[in-house]
């Protein structure tokens, strides 16, 4: 190497040594240590105790509020992310066409996203109040919908959640706003010019071109709605009231965590969830290679 | 921008081809006037719960939950600002020094880390950097509470429990996000500058310094407004750190507040405005850096 590569190199080196400092010691060493918690038993105090598989026994066969809250987890991120997805590529779609106000909209859409999390779930939580003096039950009753239970009644606490996530919607209505907009207008208007449509220009040339941010949306929602926490302790608190229905996988790692110092067990839990959300990231990314285009014919 | 009028241009040009064909003249106009008509919809429910918490922060129980719907506080209850504001579970000014000293040592620590970072992984050569990058990037799909246990347990052996330490010091060591951002950022800027600085003898360190972190000021403001965002929006990690109420930031003392006034719809309201008034203020001044981060996070990916 030449002393001027060599200066770079050694500059490089240090410029990145505080990253690499906090990759081995709070990326790295935990990911290994949380691998080995999960098969002690361990309180803190006490040095850890190995137990070998008998955490993950534990979880699959005598703990019900495992199950309770994969369920509850399952079911919120199936709905919210893809019907987040959807109502964000719609909004986008129809924010990029008109450009007229398209900077009022684009603001008042991502507003939502800058109340914290608390602050909002306490908002909703008065919104959607029972019994008929609740804003949205009022407003339900003028189209004569009865008034509703919502966060008290076990089978709606979840859409209440799911509404939050929605109105949670607008950063990634501007990420495909953002594609929209890279796309070469060039291509729709030889298309048009070609006679495509409205739909035949959007299947053809739109969502093929969207497809990489459709995907990055898509990675990114699932990791962060398999990681909802906030939302569903601030409204159930540790147990997910009403009757476990917004017992989350978070809550439930938390609780064993933080507030039974289970380390171990909830090593086990959190192990589980780093397989599962690898896997399901693993299975899109395979999948991407059916569905996602890339330009130049990266696929 | 300029995609923008491309595009007006376009939609521009097809009226006036459809405008050929008898009696379909209408449509564009249908079209536009339908679209204009779905976006105030959107927007006025995702402004809803805004002003929804806003007047409430100014009724007392019996308007919040008066039937018909009142939709504007009548007689408006000021005192309520100062009721929140004086309320012992809700030291409002205290817990917005906590949350700003929060927020802008974190900020501080990752502004520096992540341009350093992400300086030398997008323009210093040296063996295993792109490794390194994989890594970086690999960081991004791991569910926080992963290693969030084991970096608890180092940080009770350290004696720091119960002090922000838990919390600020990994910021200063960087963060996967905003270095992948920041890297995107340096790959943009012409080699030409560096080479030339490198020829003259400047040391990497001013060639860096002086010349490359003035040039992505834009970037390094993308960073701030998104580590101060995220930093008052976590719930978690001052959750787990923190103890003693005098050292909650304020989501956290919301929270802790709502535990003790389950009921009193008012002050909560009022409490929520309080805690996301300083982001609206710091959207306000920022907001050009809020969009171009979001933007931004979208294209690279």
């Amino acid at each position: 190497m030449s002393p001027l590569r060599r200066r770079e190199a050694r500059a490089g080196f240090f410029f990145v040594l505080p990253w690499l400092v906090s990759l081995l010691v709070f990326t790295i060493y935990p990911i290994i240590a949380t691998i080995f918690f999960s098969f002690t038993d361990y309180n803190i105090i006490q040095a850890p105790h190995w137990i070998g598989l008998a955490n993950y026994q534990t979880m699959f066969t005598a703990d019900p509020d495992f199950w309770r809250s994969v369920g509850n987890s399952a079911y919120y991120a199936l709905i919210s992310v893809p019907l987040g997805l959807i109502m964000a590529l719609l909004l986008a779609l129809l924010l990029n066409a008109h450009a007229r106000g398209i900077g009022i909209y684009r603001t008042i859409f991502y507003l939502p996203t800058l109340v914290p999390p608390v602050a909002s779930t306490i908002i909703f939580m008065l919104l959607f109040t029972p019994n008929s003096s609740g804003l949205i039950n009022m407003l339900l009753g003028i189209f004569g919908i009865p008034a509703q239970g919502w966060l008290t009644d076990a089978n709606q606490a979840r859409p209440v959640l799911i509404f939050l996530s929605l109105w949670g919607l607008g950063a990634a209505t501007l990420i495909f706003l953002a594609g929209l907009q890279d796309i070469p207008a060039t291509l729709l208007e030889a298309a048009t010019i070609d006679g495509a449509g409205y739909w035949r220009r959007f299947w053809h040339i739109t969502l093929p071109l969207l497809s990489p941010v459709l995907l990055f949306n898509l990675v990114m929602g699932v990791i962060s709605s398999f990681q909802v926490f906030t939302q569903a302790l601030v409204v159930g608190g540790t147990t997910g009231a009403p009757q476990g229905s917004t017992l989350m996988f978070m809550v439930i790692i938390y609780r064993s965590a933080f507030r039974y110092f289970s380390m171990g067990y909830a090593s086990a839990l959190s192990v589980l969830l780093f397989v599962v959300v690898l896997i399901v990231t693993l299975l899109i990314f395979w999948s991407a290679r059916l569905w996602v285009f890339y330009e130049g014919g990266r696929s | 921008m300029t995609q923008v009028y491309e595009r007006e241009r376009v939609s521009m040009s097809s009226p006036a081809r459809t405008h050929k064909v008898p009696g379909v003249r209408w449509r564009p106009r249908l079209i536009s006037t339908g679209r204009h008509t779905l976006l105030i919809l959107v927007s006025l429910i995702c402004l809803m719960p805004f002003y929804w918490m806003l007047i409430s922060a100014f009724k007392d129980n019996g308007q919040i939950f008066a039937v018909p719907i009142k939709w504007w506080p009548d007689p408006i209850h000021w005192e309520n600002l100062a009721r929140t504001w004086n309320s012992p579970g809700f030291p409002y000014l205290h817990m917005l020094g906590n949350s700003i000293f929060y927020s802008v040592t974190v900020t501080i620590g990752t502004v520096l880390s992540c341009a350093a970072a992400g300086y030398s992984l997008a323009r210093l050569r040296f063996p295993g950097r792109n490794l390194l990058f994989v890594l970086t990037v690999a960081t991004l799909m791991i569910p926080t509470i992963v290693t969030f246990i084991p970096t608890y347990v180092l940080f009770r052996y350290a004696g720091l429990i119960g002090s922000y330490a838990p919390l600020i010091i990994p910021a200063f060591l960087g963060n996967g996000f905003f270095i992948f951002m920041m890297r995107q950022f340096f790959l943009t800027i012409p080699w030409e500058l560096s080479e030339a600085a490198k020829m003259d003898g400047a040391s990497e360190f001013r060639i860096f310094w002086q010349i490359m972190l003035p040039l992505v000021k834009p970037a390094l403001i993308v960073v701030a407004v998104f580590s101060i965002l995220y930093t008052w929006q976590d719930f978690f990690g001052p959750l787990v750190y923190l103890s003693d109420p005098s050292q909650y930031p304020l989501s956290l003392g919301l929270f802790a507040f709502q535990g003790q006034r389950t009921t009193d719809w008012s002050a909560l309201m009022m409490g929520s405005l309080l805690t996301t008034l300083p982001l609206i203020i710091v959207f306000a001044f920022a907001q050009r850096y809020f969009l171009e981060g979001i933007t931004m996070t979208g294209m690279k990916g």
